[in-house]
C-alpha cells in the first residue's frame, strides 16, 4: 500500500481547484494507493465528494499568513507527523512551492519540485521533471520517505470522478510566528484573466519598445482574450511583470498562442507549451519558436500584424 | 553597526543558450557544457547580489560576504559579484561535493554560515537556473530556524527588522519580518549593476577564503542523497509548424488569420 497525503487548494469560488483534481488524478494513478487530502477550511462543496478515502479540514490560511505559510507548514507537518504518509502530493503553486519546500527540510525528506510525472510502478517513488529551464528532462527515484512532491499544473488531466470519504478535522500545529503579511497591493485586472483566456498574445522583446503592446492589447480584445509578455519585455519596463508568460511567470493553455517577436527560450515555453495552438511571428526563420509553434510567419510584425488584426476584426464583424 | 550580509550564489551553464546548442552525455547524466558557452553565476543570485548593494546605497553599513558550495569554480564567473561590489567571496570547495543534491548543498551552507557567521540577512536567488527546484534557500531556513521570506522584490532596512515587498501574481504584499532572517529575491528588484572597471580592479586582486567539508566539520558520510538521478535527456520534438507564406508580409498576416479561422481556432 502506498498512503498518499494530497494537500489541496481552493480556486476563487472556494471549491477544489483544477490543479488538485489533477493531483487527484495522478495520486489515483499510483499502484495500490490510498489517498488522503488535506483542505484548508471545511470540507464542504466538491470537497467533501473526491474520490479517495479520507478528507482532512485543517486551518485556514490567514491573510497575514499568505504566502509566508509559518502556520501552514506546522500544521501540514502535524499532519505529516501523525498520518506518516509515503507520498506528500502538493501543486505547483505558490503555497505548494513554499510549503512543500519547507516541509521537506523541518522533516528532513526528500523534495521534487514541479514534476510534471510521478510513478511507483517500481516499487519506489519516482518523478520527472523539466530542468534547466526545461531544455531537459530529468528522471529522479526517491529512496527516502515521504517523498515531498509538488506537481505542475496541467501535467495530468484533472479527475472527474466523485466518491464518499470520511472526513475529519486536523489538530492545528504550533508554529513560531515571525514575519507577517501588513499589506497587499494587487493591480485591477480588467477584462479576462491571462490564465484563463482562451486567446493569448504575448509580446517579446522583438517589440521594441512598450508602445507596440497596444496593438497586442487590440488583437487580444478583438479575440476577448488576454496580453502576456517575455520575461525580457517585463525587464525592460515595458509592460507590468503580472503580464510574464513562462518558468518564473504564469502558465496558460489557451487554443490560440500568439507570439510576436519572441525567440522561444525554453523558460518562456515551459508556460505556453500545453497550449492547443502556438502562433510564432518572427523575423528570424531559425528562431527556436519555429520549432515549437504549429503556424508561423516569418517577417517584421510591424508588417504582419495590422494585417492580421484588420482580418481578424473583418471575420468577426 | 555593520549589518552582515550573507548572498548564496551558484555558478551554471549560461540559461541563454540556445536550445539548439544544448545537449546531454546520457552516459554521464550531465550536460555537455556547449563550446565557448562560460559558466555564470545564476541570474537571480546576481539580484540578490544587487538587494544587498541597493541596501549599502541606501546608506546602510553592510558587509557582503558571497557564499558558494560546489566544485571546480571557475573564478572568472564567481568573482562577478565581487566586482559588482560585494565585500568577499567564500567558497566551499571539495571534491566531495561533485555530485551531490540539494539536500546535501542546505547542510553545507548551513555548516559554512554557522563557521563564518553570524549573519543579519541571508540572501538567494529565487531559484537556480539548473535544476530549477527553487528550494535550497528555502531549506536553509528551515534548518537555522530563521524566519523565511520568498520572491522579494524590494526591501529596506529599519534597525531589528525588515521591510519587504513580496511578488503575488497581480501585485505585491508588505511583509515585515525580524533580523536576523532568510530572503529569496526575484528578478522584480531590477537588473544587476555592471561591473564598473575600478569593481573590477578590486575583484582581481581579491583571493576568495576557502573551506573545505573537513574545515566545516563534515564528510561525504553526512551528504548521503535523498533523490538519486536515473537519466538526463533532452525530450524529442516531433512539432512541425505550418509557415504561412503571402505575396508579402502583410498577406502573410491576412493569410495566417484566414489558417486559424479554417481551424476553427479563432
Ligand atoms: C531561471 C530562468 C527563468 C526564466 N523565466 C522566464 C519566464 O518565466 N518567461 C520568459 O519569457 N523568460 C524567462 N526567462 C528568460 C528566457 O531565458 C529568455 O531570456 C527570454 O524569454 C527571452 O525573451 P524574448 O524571446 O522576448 O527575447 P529574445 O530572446 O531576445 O528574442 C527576441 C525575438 O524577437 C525577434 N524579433 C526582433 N525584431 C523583430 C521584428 N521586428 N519582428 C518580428 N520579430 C522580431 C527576434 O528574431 C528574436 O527571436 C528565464 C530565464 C531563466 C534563466
Amino acid at each position: 500500500m502506498t498512503t498518499i497525503l494530497l494537500v489541496a487548494e481552493r480556486d476563487q469560488q472556494g471549491e477544489i481547484s483544477q490543479a488538485s483534481l489533477q493531483s487527484v488524478a495522478a495520486a489515483s494513478g499510483l499502484s495500490d494507493a490510498q489517498i488522503t487530502v488535506a483542505v484548508t477550511g471545511e470540507a464542504s462543496g466538491s470537497a467533501s465528494s473526491l474520490p479517495v478515502e479520507k478528507v482532512v479540514s485543517i486551518s485556514e490560511i490567514s491573510s497575514g499568513d499568505s504566502g509566508i505559510y509559518e502556520q501552514a507548514t506546522a500544521d501540514v507537518a502535524a499532519l505529516v507527523a501523525s498520518t506518516n504518509p509515503d507520498v506528500v502530493l502538493f501543486n505547483k503553486s505558490d503555497f505548494g512551492s513554499v510549503v512543500g519546500a519547507r516541509l521537506a527540510f523541518r522533516t528532513d525528506s526528500a523534495f521534487a519540485a514541479d514534476c510534471t510525472e510521478i510513478s511507483n510502478a517500481s516499487g519506489s517513488v519516482s518523478v520527472t521533471r523539466p530542468v534547466y529551464g526545461g531544455s531537459a528532462l530529468a528522471e529522479f527515484e526517491i529512496a527516502s520517505s515521504p517523498a515531498i512532491v509538488t506537481l505542475r499544473a496541467g501535467a495530468y488531466e484533472p479527475t472527474s470522478k466523485t466518491g464518499s470519504p470520511s472526513v475529519e478535522t486536523a489538530a492545528a500545529g504550533s508554529a513560531d510566528i515571525r514575519a507577517s503579511v501588513t499589506d497587499t497591493v494587487a493591480e485591477a485586472r480588467d477584462g479576462v484573466r491571462l490564465e484563463d483566456a482562451n486567446f493569448v498574445v504575448s509580446g517579446g522583446r522583438g517589440l521594441g519598445g512598450p508602445e507596440p503592446f497596444s496593438v497586442l492589447t487590440d488583437l487580444a480584445n478583438a479575440l476577448g482574450g488576454a496580453v502576456g509578455a517575455s520575461r525580457a519585455a517585463c525587464d525592460a519596463g515595458w509592460i507590468d511583470h503580472s503580464h510574464q508568460v513562462g518558468l518564473t511567470g504564469k502558465s496558460v493553455s489557451p487554443d490560440v498562442y500568439v507570439a510576436v517577436g519572441i525567440s522561444g527560450a525554453s523558460q518562456h515555453m515551459a508556460g505556453c507549451s500545453s497550449s492547443r495552438a502556438i502562433v510564432a511571428i518572427n523575423k528570424d526563420g531559425d528562431s527556436n519558436i519555429f520549432k515549437e509553434a504549429r503556424f508561423g510567419v516569418v517577417g517584421d510584425w510591424e508588417k504582419v500584424l495590422p494585417s492580421f488584426l484588420a482580418t481578424v476584426r473583418e471575420l468577426k464583424a | 553597526m555593520t549589518v552582515r550580509i550573507v548572498v548564496l550564489a551558484k555558478q551554471v551553464p549560461d540559461p541563454e543558450t540556445p536550445p539548439s546548442q544544448f545537449k546531454i552525455d546520457e552516459s554521464t547524466n550531465s550536460v555537455i557544457p556547449p563550446n565557448g558557452v562560460p559558466l555564470v553565476v545564476n541570474g537571480f543570485d546576481l539580484n540578490a547580489v544587487e538587494a544587498a548593494l541597493l541596501l549599502r546605497d541606501g546608506g546602510a553599513d553592510v558587509e557582503i560576504t558571497v557564499l558558494s558550495v560546489g566544485n571546480e569554480f571557475v573564478m572568472d564567473a564567481m568573482k562577478k559579484p565581487l566586482a559588482m561590489g560585494a565585500d568577499r567571496l567564500v567558497l566551499v570547495d571539495d571534491e566531495g561535493l561533485d555530485k551531490i543534491d540539494s539536500s546535501a548543498t542546505v547542510k553545507v551552507l548551513a555548516a559554512a554560515i554557522e563557521k563564518d557567521g553570524p549573519f543579519d540577512l541571508i540572501l538567494g536567488g529565487r531559484q537556480a537556473s539548473d535544476w530549477d527546484q527553487a528550494h535550497v534557500t528555502l531549506g536553509l531556513a528551515e534548518v537555522l530556524g530563521l524566519p523565511l521570506v520568498s520572491l522579494v522584490q524590494k526591501l529596506e532596512l529599519n534597525g531589528d527588522s525588515v521591510s519587504l515587498q513580496r511578488v503575488i501574481p497581480d501585485g505585491y504584499q508588505a511583509i515585515t519580518a525580524p533580523v536576523p532572517a532568510v530572503l529569496t529575491i526575484t528578478n522584480e528588484l531590477g537588473e544587476p549593476r555592471y561591473p564598473n572597471l575600478r569593481g573590477i580592479m578590486q575583484a582581481s586582486r581579491k583571493k576568495p577564503e576557502i573551506f573545505s567539508l573537513a574545515d566545516l566539520g563534515l564528510s561525504a558520510g553526512d551528504l548521503a542523497p535523498k533523490l538519486e538521478l536515473k537519466k538526463l535527456y533532452v525530450p524529442e520534438s516531433n512539432k512541425q509548424v505550418e509557415l504561412i507564406e503571402g505575396e508579402d508580409e502583410a498577406d502573410s498576416g491576412k493569410k495566417l488569420a484566414l489558417r486559424l479561422r479554417e481551424e476553427k481556432l479563432i
